[in-house]
């Protein structure tokens, strides 16, 4: 199993922190992984991404161009990574401020409202982790008990009673991820 | 059993540092390499092993406190970025000329001058041909992962040590900013003076005592014939080096027409994409020089014998590739591919290079 992801969105949407986890997750079950933030002027520009492979096998290329899941969480992200998404692959995006929806049918198209759930739940910076639940909904590569390892290993002890929250987040957007279209 | 962490290539060089027994690291921020010194401050090493940390006024301050502390028989680190490192070039040569082992990290960046804060490789000639003034070498090695950038701390202190030569870890940009899981070796011990001396001998200034000749650590001879035996005597050394200390690794080579000749970020690329040229059907293999200096020349003339063409790619406009020519020299043809200026090549844009080239 190779998984090769991209997470793109803005800064401060836990973009790179959501895909820290993800790498943690894979390393608690054993697989190979790798996290390559883009760290550069568009990163200063307000716009963050990270590319997140994990893998049975030893990875080669940290640096992609086609990806087997895009998750992404603005409309500059909506027009630079859609057309990355590999045919047959899976492009997971909140529509909350997307104004140009992805076009492409030869790709699985999900949706999830995670802005606004994490409003509802009243769990704002766990936004990132509704994001994640939906995509481990979609793709369940690595198990929710690895998931919380994750978390306890990435984040500082001083944030462990935020975990419960978190998996309050993550489960709700396994909930509520919509498939709007299957790749033809 | 080892560790397991999930660390960027900086703070998996920082962490190597301490646990293998480093005393002293002197640094200047510079991205994209700052993790190093924010992970020795986050760390706190001067609790852990009573290793020194300490932020320098500049980067060429930096370097002379590794003459300072190098000239005591102690194991010592600067690491800066490119244009950080162009400043320190001066103490390098210094270093080479008195001799003196310490480990110096460049985490390269797009170039020339202030450049940008994107990885690149064009910093190779600086680091394998000189880059300070004079006849001298560096050990040079490059990494491909975080592994490997934990790992070649602890080997590059060894060779400064064994060879008294400085050593120069080649990384880059994305090597150096992204995460990947890492084993890190069992805390050594840091060596107190007398170990240093039984280990290595006592050439350094740890104090003179009854029963010796004072140690002079200076690159400096006005005496021209003894200047020169000098340089004979670092020859000799380097020729010792290439003779032994040569590492490269080689990917679907064997039964391969074609070679991809690339190290560090380039090589891990490369690797891709001589997967998707087996998917193809093309016998595309992969040789990355782990070692710039000394170089796998060897190794590259006898591709001269028995492959057909070698693409050398290179995340700057073409630099390895001259090494790559001289030692293949005219028996087959080498092509340089790269990206330039910060700009990461992907794995499908080098094989529709090598396919414009070579098929």
């Amino acid at each position: 199993m190779t998984e090769e992801i991209i997470i793109a969105g803005f800064g401060g949407q836990g973009v790179l922190s959501m895909g820290k986890i993800l790498a943690y997750s894979g390393i608690m079950q054993d697989q190979e992984v790798s996290w390559m933030p883009a760290y550069g002027p568009e990163m200063r520009g307000g716009t963050a991404n990270v590319t997140v492979i994990l893998s049975d096998d030893r990875i080669n290329s940290p640096v992609l161009n086609a990806y087997d899941t895009a998750i992404i969480l603005n409309q500059q992200s909506m027009d630079k990574f859609e057309e990355t998404v590999k045919p047959g692959g899976v492009l997971l995006y909140d529509p909350n401020g997307i104004m140009k929806h992805p076009t492409r049918t030869d790709i699985n198209i999900f949706q999830v409202e995670a802005a606004a759930e994490a409003a509802r739940l009243k769990v704002g910076k766990s936004f990132n982790m509704v994001v994640l639940g939906a995509y481990l909904k979609i793709k369940p590569i690595v198990e929710l008990e690895n998931v919380i390892k994750g978390l306890k290993k990435s984040l500082p002890e001083r944030y462990h009673h935020l975990i419960p929250m978190n998996e309050t987040a993550i489960e709700s957007g396994q909930k509520i991820v919509k498939e709007i279209q299957k790749a033809k | 059993m080892k560790e397991l962490r999930l660390m960027k290539g900086n703070e998996a060089m920082a962490e190597a540092a301490i646990r293998c027994g480093a005393d002293g690291y002197f640094g200047y921020p510079i991205t994209p390499q700052s993790e190093v010194l924010e992970y020795f401050m986050a760390e706190e090493p001067w609790n852990r092993t009573g290793m020194i940390v300490l932020q320098a006024e500049s980067e060429i301050a930096a370097i002379n406190m590794i003459y300072g502390g190098a000239s005591t028989g102690k194991k010592v680190l600067t690491s800066s970025s490119s244009p950080g490192i162009s400043l320190k070039q001066e103490g390098l040569s210094y270093l080479a000329g008195a001799e003196l082992p310490c480990v110096v990290i460049n985490v390269v960046r797009g170039g020339p001058g202030l450049g940008d804060i994107q990885p690149a490789q064009s910093d190779y000639f600086q680091s394998v041909k000189g880059g300070g003034h004079g006849d001298y070498k560096l050990f040079v090695i490059a990494p491909s992962s975080v592994q490997e950038s934990a790992d070649f701390v602890k080997k590059s202190f060894d060779i400064a040590f064994k060879y008294r030569i400085p050593a120069l870890i080649l990384s880059d940009g994305a090597i150096g900013q992204m995460m990947e899981k890492v084993e890190l070796f069992e805390q050594e011990e840091r060596l107190t003076d007398e170990q240093v001396i039984e280990k290595y001998g006592s050439w350094a200034t740890t104090g003179k005592t009854a029963d010796r000749e004072r140690n002079i650590i200076t690159s400096l001879d006005l005496i021209p014939e003894r200047l020169e035996d000098h340089n004979k005597h670092l020859q000799a050394k380097y020729a010792e080096i290439e003779a032994n200390e040569i590492m490269f690794e080689e990917i679907n080579c064997e039964d391969a027409e074609h070679i991809i000749v690339a190290y560090g970020t380039s090589a891990r690329i490369c690797q891709k994409t001589v997967q998707l040229a087996r998917e193809k059907g093309i016998k595309l293999g992969l040789m990355r020089p782990i070692t710039l200096w000394p170089f796998p020349k060897a190794k590259i003339a006898e591709y001269g014998e028995t492959k057909k063409g070698i693409l050398v790619v290179e995340m700057s406009e073409g630099q390895m590739i001259e090494d790559v020519q001289l030692n293949l020299n005219g028996k087959i043809p080498a092509i340089h591919f790269g990206r330039s200026g910060g700009v990461i090549p992907t794995p499908d844009e080098v094989l529709i290079a090598f396919e414009k080239h070579f098929m």
